[in-house]
């Protein structure tokens, strides 16, 4: 593990914003600002022209992005994840939801793992939120090789797309040399036959390590990495279904209406089997470092682990 | 203004309150009275001062108009169709079920520039579609009219100091000054007044109409912001709403309320006879 590089998305999705800014020239970046935070800092200094701040405005911000993307522009509207699909909500379903405009909301400190800011600013509904909204596509990438390429893939579809980044450091998973990113499809990580962990985002790392723990217990546990989680890999989940019969869910999000609620949602429909979610239950979050808070809340390989081994009764 | 133009406009702002009636009354449901009482200032827009062809709604260097307030769509359909964007008989089928005539504007219906009607949001739009315009050197303009009542929605204000901020000068507000809201007064609801000193701290070059049914005087104060550099311009409009049919004149009543066939009929009549008095 401790030669594993790592890197928080929010980074990465500053590096890909400037990297991708040449390529193309109707990119244009909005922050709120937390350009420092979010490291849209890093393309406003590269881009300074095409980077607008829109202070501490959130809807205006969401507003300004829709008007932008009726001409033909490509903005980039930054945020944390709790002003970004929570205070802005509505301006996000109105303003560029309903009308489908090209409009990609970058959401950056999501989840617990924000750490010691707390239970104000650590966003664990987002994905239930913007998953709600009609023809909005919802990205958490896991690493930073998987983030930038959302940031690239966003960029080439048309349409609205929110996508989740972190705050903390993540290990670096993919080989940028080699990783494709295909939006709306899953990635089996690992094959198994017992049981199936579905993780997105921060967790994907930890779900593999869990995997690798259960296999030198004897239990084959497939992990499968949902960085699209709407429109969501229906054929990949319900194959994990019907191959393992039992599916454990983990995000770093609150266990109503994120990922797991969307594989419940697939697999009640096509295939029903018992479905396990680990997340953040009903409840608020407080401060602390964020590494401790992970832990605390079950977001971890030891918890991964004793759940996969309830569930199959072992 | 010349007097033959000033007659023409006068006809086509009393079909856009026909249109009004018309669409409100087939609804069963709609807010006419805000819409009357921007229907001279639709008018003016898009039959002078708006470079805008119905033929090709899309058209890259079109001016552009949010109806920020998006619940008067009746008269931005009305005048919409007057210009030949699409057919007046989509009229009598708004709001109506599967029909294009949404009830609150939809960007899917030609002529329309943006969807609207959760009030507050369509200034912030009309200000991207500004930035938009100067990031290219783009040479159209974007027009957005919002309510009095309106304006006491925050986002306005965030929107108001993002326009000032970037010198949105190709952005012209309008504030429809009618004074009424759906529970009452704006002054005795949480008045938003004085809109015209909030907007100058807000950084905008601000124009009274004090009869936004004058064509002249709203020709003077268009005039007067085409002038203006550096700075967005807010047009502050004293208005009446209702205007046009005696019934609903400054009544706070007919802000969501439609016309029933009876209601319908006088409207329509006294309608007509404005008309046949300005074309005779």
């Amino acid at each position: 593990m401790a030669d594993i590089k790592k890197k928080a998305t929010r980074e990465s999705y500053g590096e890909a914003l400037t990297e991708l800014a040449e390529q193309y020239p109707n990119l244009v970046v909005l922050d709120a600002d937390l350009a420092a935070a979010t490291k849209t800092g890093i393309f406003k200094k590269a881009y300074p022209d095409r980077f607008f701040d829109c202070g501490i405005a959130e809807a205006n911000m969401m507003g300004v992005a829709a008007g932008l993307a009726t001409t033909g522009m490509i903005p980039f509207a930054s945020t944390f994840a709790m002003f970004a699909a929570g205070r802005a909500f509505e301006i996000v379903r109105n303003s560029i939801g309903y009308p489908h405009l090209n409009v990609k909301i970058g959401a950056t400190h999501a989840g617990i793992s924000v750490g010691e800011d707390g239970a104000t600013h650590q966003c664990n509904e987002d994905i239930a939120l913007m998953r709600t909204i009609p023809g909005m596509t919802v990205i958490v990438p896991s690493d930073d090789t998987e983030a930038k390429a959302a940031v690239k893939a966003a960029l080439d579809f048309e349409g609205p797309v929110y996508m989740r980044f972190g705050r903390l450091a993540a290990p670096i998973l993919n080989d940028p040399a080699t990783y494709k990113f295909e939006l709306g499809k899953g990635v089996t990580l690992r094959d198994g036959k017992d049981i199936t962990i579905v993780a997105t985002g921060l967790m994907v790392g930890e779900a593999v390590n869990a995997a690798e723990t259960l296999a030198a217990e004897g239990i084959d546990a497939r992990v499968i990495n949902i960085h699209t989680i709407k429109p969501l890999d229906e054929d990949l989940i319900v194959k994990a279904a019907q191959e393992t019969g039992k599916i454990v869910t983990v995000e770093e999000h609150s266990i109503i209406g994120g990922l797991g609620s969307a594989v419940c949602d697939c697999v009640a429909a096509k295939c029903p089997v018992p479905v396990t979610k680990i997340g953040v239950n009903d409840e608020f979050g407080h401060s602390g470092p964020a590494v401790d808070l992970l832990k605390q809340y079950g977001l971890s390989v030891e918890n991964i682990v004793a759940t996969v081994k309830k569930v199959l009764g072992k | 203004m010349d007097e033959t133009i000033k007659k023409s406009l006068q006809a086509t702002a009393c079909k856009v309150r026909m249109g009004v009636l018309t669409g409100t009354f087939h609804a069963k449901s709609g807010h006419p009275g805000g819409s009357l009482s921007i229907a001279d200032l639709l008018t003016y827009l898009y039959c002078v001062k708006m470079h805008v062809d119905p033929k090709n709604p899309e058209m890259a260097d079109r001016d552009r108009l949010v109806l920020s307030k998006g619940h008067t769509a009746p008269a931005l359909y009305a005048i919409l169709a007057e210009r030949g964007f699409f057919d007046k008989k989509e009229l009598e089928s708004l709001r109506h079920i599967g029909a294009m005539l949404q009830g609150h504007p939809c960007i899917e219906i030609p002529g329309v520039d943006m969807s609207s009607g959760s009030l507050g949001q369509g200034i912030s739009a009309a200000c991207g579609m500004a930035l938009a315009g100067k990031i290219n050197s783009a040479s159209y303009h974007v027009y957005t009219i919002l309510g009095d009542g309106e304006i006491e929605e925050g986002q306005v204000w965030e929107a108001a100091m993002f326009a000032a901020h970037y010198g949105l000068d190709n952005l012209t507000a309008i504030v429809d000054n009618n004074g009424l809201q759906i529970d009452g007064k704006i002054t005795e609801v949480c008045s938003p007044e004085p809109i015209d000193k909030k907007f100058e701290a807000f950084g905008w070059h601000v124009i009274v109409v004090d009869d936004a049914h004058d064509f002249d005087k709203l020709e003077a104060a268009f005039n007067e912001a085409e002038s203006i550099s550096g700075k967005p311009v807010a047009i502050i409009q004293k208005s009446v709403k209702g205007k046009g049919v005696s019934f609903m004149e400054n009544q706070v009543s007919w802000h969501g309320a439609a016309p029933n066939a009876e209601q319908y009929e006088q409207g329509m009549n006294e309608l007509k006879a404005a008309l046949a008095e300005v074309e005779a």
